[in-house]
């Protein structure tokens, strides 16, 4: 390796590719293609309709481009919707007939999916490209009743909970991306916890981009049925590429009377390097709906990779008495761009929601919390929460705080805080002067900056996530 | 220890230290004392290598030429300055940020690193010898202190990274007297033949209950006096004007 490439893969460790034979749809958006999806994971008639119904929608719909980061055209005909390992195709039955190559690709990730099954308490469904090649700890969690494995197998096994609860928090009608991961979705996880179970471990979905001119469409549905609990945590890694990559994700969470989910990402993307070039577009539409009393849902998000984020984790708080969260990090360093945050719906009587957010951005990067707190008429003593802190560093970059806020009723409160700061030069040179160099004391003055949302993490993750918060911003001050 | 010669400082070109000369042997303790503006802080600022002034002359910490070596590096060989105004650190705690900062200094010293247990077991060690209360250690850096306890923690601090040369800037102003008593045995308690001190103060106070080797009186960027302990309780009767 030339010392500029060594130098790069210091920068984003995952930019690894795997080479590994694959077995791809042909190129384009078009019936065909679809077909020969839902062929290959040999779905039943219904869904084929469904994704059918989804594409021909499509076609009488036009992107959003209301956002604030804009992107070059997207050319959808000119993408793989589908490519998968050749291995993956007999589908392994268990860890030992995964194509090691795989499982080294996901070791090299810090995923060893083998010692995981183990040593930790974490039940991992590695995705890589568009299929799901590995569920770990699948036995223990079918014991009591939890099913947790690729939405493509729930498809076969368990359609009748995919029937109903799929498509019904996001309808195949929502908005443009949304629908174009109705049509061509490939893989991604589903859990169903049964009525008064609380999950044992944290559920965990790794996805993983390999191929290159390839979109990743997953799709993640989870239910908690009556007085269940489940945390469940996402992280995302993709290899450098100079060429933009789409990666539009649908995620449906569900709680029933009584049910908390708990849905954490860690989202580290390959960024694009230093110039701009290549990196991730991050399309994602991700929403809850607290469909009984007493329910809960809770996004914790940590953005710190892609070249542009641009997702809202939404609440729908139907049942009375839901409570909805939202705790984001999103870091942004070079020239990546960010437009996220989050929707509160409240529907329901005495329904809470809490925002924190904390933006971080450095370089010439430009980063925007946009969110809305929609409290309905029939939404009496409902309470929002809103706290959006922006930190710069440099003086290139931006920080931007869109608050949408709508109260129909008099009985509710709503609450907004935002804050912008640029990192204190003295903070920085008071670490220095205990002995941290320049990128410890900005490491550990963000980390500080973001405790209240690194702290919603699931303990395994926190440590993780807190080094990435470092790493993320390395080099960002002079 | 610390040798300073013809030593000349400027932020946005307004001169502020002026032809300083200074040395400190190792075991000594030497105290600033000084009229408001007369180049004391900026003594500190440079000696610990703040950015953003513009020096020239002499400056050598144990035979090495410091002015070519950034803050970490020389906070990391053993200079260590108690801030005048500490910082807060929002969401940092305490405990989390001496322990990185003592590692940070240990590995470079070749030292293995603390592990969690072993550094409560030093932090709770040392704040007892002060009496500081050791909860402060389990709150947000210096988030919500009071200014009394903002210096005691950072005499703690001194205690615990153990340095070789400390530097104290106006460690003393605002204090209570019991504040004040601890903050000294924090500092006589250190004393040995290997450590050196720069006591920076506006009163003579201080010095009730720290013993100085040598007293200068800093003005207008230059040392015009120096002295032993007496030469302080004569500036507290007569005032710095008497001196110029």
């Amino acid at each position: 390796m030339k010392q500029q490439e060594i130098e790069k893969v210091k920068e984003y460790k995952y930019g690894f590719s795997t080479d590994i034979e694959s077995i791809r749809a042909p190129k384009g958006l078009n019936e065909e293609v679809i077909k020969f999806i839902s062929n290959i994971k040999k779905e039943p008639k219904w869904m084929l309709d469904w994704r059918l119904k989804a594409f021909y929608r499509l076609k009488n719909i036009k992107e959003p481009n209301w956002q604030k980061p804009k992107y070059p055209k997207i050319n959808y005909q000119d993408l793989y919707y589908y490519s998968a390992p050749k291995s993956s195709q007999g589908k392994p039955k268990s860890l030992d007939e995964v194509d090691p190559k795989l499982l080294e690709t996901y070791a090299k990730l810090g995923i060893p999916l083998k010692e995981q099954e183990k040593l930790s308490g974490v039940a991992v469904d590695a995705v890589f490209d568009s299929v799901s090649v590995a569920t770990t700890f699948k036995d223990k969690l079918t014991e009591k009743g939890i099913i947790f494995c690729p939405i493509s197998e729930a498809i076969q096994k368990h359609p009748e909970l995919v029937k109903k609860y799929l498509g019904s928090v996001i309808p195949i009608t929502d908005h443009y991306f949304a629908t174009l991961n109705s049509a061509v979705f490939t893989d991604g996880s589903f859990v169903y916890i049964p009525e008064g179970v609380r999950c044992p471990m944290e559920l965990s979905t790794y996805f993983r981009i390999n191929a290159s001119e390839t979109g990743q469409f997953e799709r993640t549905l989870i239910i908690a049925d009556k007085g269940s609990y489940v945390s469940y945590l996402e992280g995302c890694t993709a290899p450098m590429r100079d060429e933009n990559q789409l990666h539009a994700a649908n995620v449906e969470l569900i709680a029933l009377d009584d049910a908390e989910i708990k849905y954490s990402t860690v989202q580290n993307w390959y960024p694009g390097d230093e110039n701009g070039k290549g990196g991730i577009y991050n399309f994602v539409t991700k929403r809850g709906v607290c469909r009984g009393k007493n329910s809960k849902i809770s996004w914790t998000q940590v953005e710190t990779g892609s070249a542009i984020t641009w997702k809202y984790p939404s609440c729908i708080l139907q049942g009375d008495n839901s409570v909805g969260e939202f705790y984001s990090i999103a870091i942004t360093n070079n020239h990546q761009k960010a437009d996220t945050g989050t929707k509160m719906i409240h529907l329901g009587k005495n329904t809470k929601s809490k925002i924190i957010s904390k933006g971080i951005s450095a370089g010439k990067a430009d980063n925007t919390y946009r969110g809305l707190v929609d409290i309905r008429r029939k939404a009496i003593n409902s309470r929002n929460y809103t706290q959006c802190d922006s930190l710069l560093m440099g003086n290139k970059c931006g920080a931007h705080t869109i608050p949408y806020i709508k109260n129909k009723n008099s009985s509710s409160i709503v609450e907004h805080e935002a804050t912008t700061s640029k990192i204190n030069e003295e903070q920085l040179y008071y670490c220095n002067q205990r002995g941290l160099n320049q990128e410890e004391a900005v490491g550990l003055i963000v980390n500080g900056f973001c405790k209240e949302v690194l702290q919603q993490l699931p303990m395994e993750f926190a440590v993780e996530a807190q080094k990435l918060v470092g790493i993320s911003l390395e080099g960002s001050v002079g | 220890m610390l040798e300073i010669k013809n030593l000349q400082a400027s932020i946005n070109n307004k001169a502020i230290l002026k032809g300083l000369n200074l040395t400190i042997k190792p075991g000594e303790l030497h105290a600033m004392m000084g009229p408001n503006g007369s180049g004391k802080s900026t003594l500190a600022n440079v000696l610990s290598g703040k950015n953003g002034y513009e020096i020239s002359g002499e400056l050598n910490f144990k035979g090495e030429d410091l002015k070519k070596i950034p803050v970490d590096e020389r906070a990391r060989k053993g200079i260590f300055l108690a801030f005048q105004y500490p910082l807060e650190i929002p969401g940092v705690n305490t405990n989390i940020f001496l322990k990185t900062s003592l590692n940070a200094i240990r590995k470079s010293k070749g030292e293995k690193e603390l592990d969690t247990l072993a550094f409560l077991k030093l932090v709770r060690e040392k704040s007892s010898e002060l009496g500081i209360d050791e909860k402060t250690l389990s709150r947000q850096l210096n988030v919500g202190f009071s200014g009394g306890e903002k210096k005691k923690n950072e005499i703690l601090q001194m205690k615990i990274l153990d340095p070789n040369f400390s530097i104290l800037d106006e460690t003393d102003s605002g204090l209570d007297i019991d504040a004040l008593k601890i903050v000294a045995k924090g500092v006589n308690s250190s004393r040995d033949s290997k450590k050196s001190f720069l006591v920076i103060t506006h009163y003579q106070r201080l010095l009730d209950y720290i013993k100085p080797d040598f007293v200068h009186v800093l003005s207008d960027g230059k040392i015009i006096k120096t002295g032993c302990g007496e030469l302080a309780e004569e500036l507290e009767k007569t005032g710095y004007k008497k001196l110029n």
